[in-house]
């Protein structure tokens, strides 16, 4: 269906549709590569580590549809993840009849609630008063967790059961686990991927090319960041809920503001705006926190995360898919 | 509705338009009438009002004090995105292009808001698709029509202009506020700028900003001068131009011109 629509419908200049089909296929291509990466990979590194960074890679996506895609920067990603955690540990733990996608569920609708919440409050503000706004949501929700009884206050929620899925598959071992995992990290990939070339990515796209004219061709800019922004906490609240399934807790450290700038890291890191980039600064962010924590300078991750934080923002600012990709546009197109 | 109220009265007017920013008074009184099918022109020196005068108009600045009726309807209370989808589409001083969209993407994304599919995030690219022709038309009519797969980006200063005027042709608005259309063009651009407002003026109305008098004199039906934030004469071109009023407003550049001449 696709190829004849492309067909009929444009009549550019052939070369250039060539052209287009040519890289769309290599993308697949690569997409399909990546998949097959992701499927072989519990054989050769531990799962519970893959699993740590398929949730924060998800986190981080879901954070870069915002910054990369909306131009908006949140500094209070921390609560959503948080409370897609708190909310299913909390229902798994309480309710043993519940199935873990249940719990998921729930976490996640609860999470995009508190996102279309916080949105309404924040949308209209700009620039660092939009960040400014969130962070200070995002306190007010962290002293919501502390306080609370159903979170388990300072000790956090622990124990929670991972169960069957569905009923009747048994995911308490890692192996399956993973699988699941990385089926919701594929399922919220592609979300994203769908959302930025939508028709509703195209206008997003223009908002944050030129906002006031998008305005003046009759956008109602502020809905359209709304929208990004439910999105947005709704696919942080499911990496959230993911995580506490895969760990079996939720604690204070996912609602920490922390939390919310060590994802805008990652973003950073890998490439603000690329598909790609927040897999990539994930990974890399938490795979340095693991070897970092079993060295010597255990002590100094927070230092040596800074360190290159500031090397990026410094020398490589479109991160390192971002770099990458103007590499691969220079040398061999 | 439109065609018996269109000969009524003017398509756009503003009462006491008022715009104060902390005691500085920028627009004052003023009480403007912009017929249908008229080129009208706001000239004025610099400083006079006429981009804020824009800003209140499209309410991209809230007034603060007065009225603006567009077709008879009062729209003081309208949103910026609400007055654009009545059919009252502004440009901008600098191009507001959107830099990288590609030329087509840039028209499509005016043409995609009909759709009301804009809010669909789930739905692939492809059902813009049918917007492209359209599309191409559009850039066609503005001459732009190689430059489809461009980015915007890499568009010389004078196309992405003409680009801006084939994305507000895009939503076919029955009023264009065009604000310094030909701004920091070379002879060359402006001539074309001017060939293709003329062209696409045809049965619509257009209110312009500008300082380039020949241009004005070239294309615009009516002139309104504005001066420290107020009218300060209105007519035809000739009668503007030999108002003693306007001369002495303008006399910098006048005085400097008889001086050479």
């Amino acid at each position: 269906m696709a190829t004849s629509h492309t067909t009929e419908a444009v009549n550019l200049p052939s070369a250039v549709q060539e052209r287009q089909r040519r890289a769309k296929f290599r993308r697949n291509m690569f997409y399909l590569a990546l998949l097959a990466v992701g499927l072989v990979a519990p054989f050769v590194a531990y799962p519970v580590f893959l699993m740590k960074i398929l949730c924060f890679a998800l986190f981080a996506c879901a954070f870069n549809l915002l910054l990369g895609y909306a131009g908006l920067l949140s500094f209070g990603h921390a609560a959503f993840l948080a409370t897609g955690g708190y909310v299913t540990g909390y229902l798994l733990a309480s309710y043993p009849g519940l199935t873990p996608e249940l719990g998921i569920l729930a976490g996640t609708a609860m999470a995009t609630l508190l996102g279309a919440l916080f949105g309404v409050l924040s949308i209209r503000r700009q620039g660092i008063y939009f960040a400014m706004v969130t962070l200070a949501l995002a306190q007010l929700m962290f002293f919501v967790f502390v306080q609370s009884s159903f979170t388990g206050g300072e000790d956090g929620l622990h124990g929670v059961p991972r169960g069957s899925l569905f009923g009747v598959i048994d995911i308490s071992s890692n192996l399956a686990m993973y699988y699941f995992v990385f089926a919701v990290f594929v399922f919220g990939f592609a979300v994203i991927q769908r959302t930025v070339h939508s028709p509703f990515g195209q206008v997003l796209k223009a908002i944050r090319e030129n906002e006031p004219r998008a305005i003046s061709l009759g956008y109602n800019v502020d809905a359209y960041k709304l929208l990004a922004f439910v999105l947005s906490a709704a696919l942080a609240g499911l990496a959230g809920s993911t995580k506490t399934v895969v760990f079996q807790l939720a604690s204070l450290t996912d609602a920490h503001w922390h939390m919310s700038g060590e994802v805008i890291l990652m973003t950073l890191l890998g490439g603000v705006g690329t598909l790609l980039g927040p897999l990539m600064g994930a990974g890399l962010v938490v795979s340095l926190q693991h070897l970092l924590a079993q060295s010597p300078l255990g002590n100094w991750v927070s230092v040596i995360l800074g360190i290159i934080f500031v090397v990026c923002v410094l020398s490589f600012r479109s991160g390192i898919i971002g770099e990458l990709s103007k590499m691969y546009r220079k040398n061999f197109k | 509705m439109r065609a018996d109220e269109v000969t009524k009265g003017p398509v756009l007017e503003t009462r006491g338009l008022t715009k104060e920013f902390r005691g500085f008074t920028a627009v004052d009184n003023v009480n403007l009438q912009v017929q249908e099918g008229h080129i009208h022109a706001l000239i004025g020196p610099n400083g006079a009002g006429k981009t804020t005068v824009f800003n209140l108009l499209t309410k991209f600045l809230p007034p603060t004090r007065g009225e603006i009726l567009y077709r008879g309807q009062p729209i003081t209370s309208k949103k910026s995105n609400e007055i654009a989808q009545l059919g009252l589409v502004r440009s901008f001083q600098i191009s507001a292009v959107f830099a990288h969209m590609t030329a087509l993407e840039n028209v499509r994304v005016a043409l995609q808001r009909q759709l009301g599919t804009s809010f669909h995030f789930w739905k692939s690219e492809k059902s813009l698709d049918h917007l492209n022709d359209r599309a191409l038309a559009l850039l066609e009519e503005v001459g732009l029509r190689e430059y489809a797969d461009t980015l915007t980006v890499e568009m010389p200063y004078g196309r992405k202009r003409a680009l801006e005027v084939a994305t507000t042709l895009a939503l076919d608005p029955s009023m264009m506020l065009l604000d310094e259309p030909t701004q920091g063009m070379g002879a060359e651009d402006v001539d074309r700028i001017v060939a293709l407002i003329k062209r696409v003026s045809q049965g619509r109305t257009v209110l312009m900003v500008e300082h380039n008098l020949s241009v004005v004199s070239r294309l615009c039906d009516r002139i309104t001068v504005l001066a420290r934030g107020a009218v300060l004469a209105e007519g035809d071109y000739d009668s503007v131009s030999r108002n003693p009023l306007v001369r002495e407003a303008y006399m910098g550049s006048e005085a400097a011109e008889e001086a050479s001449a």
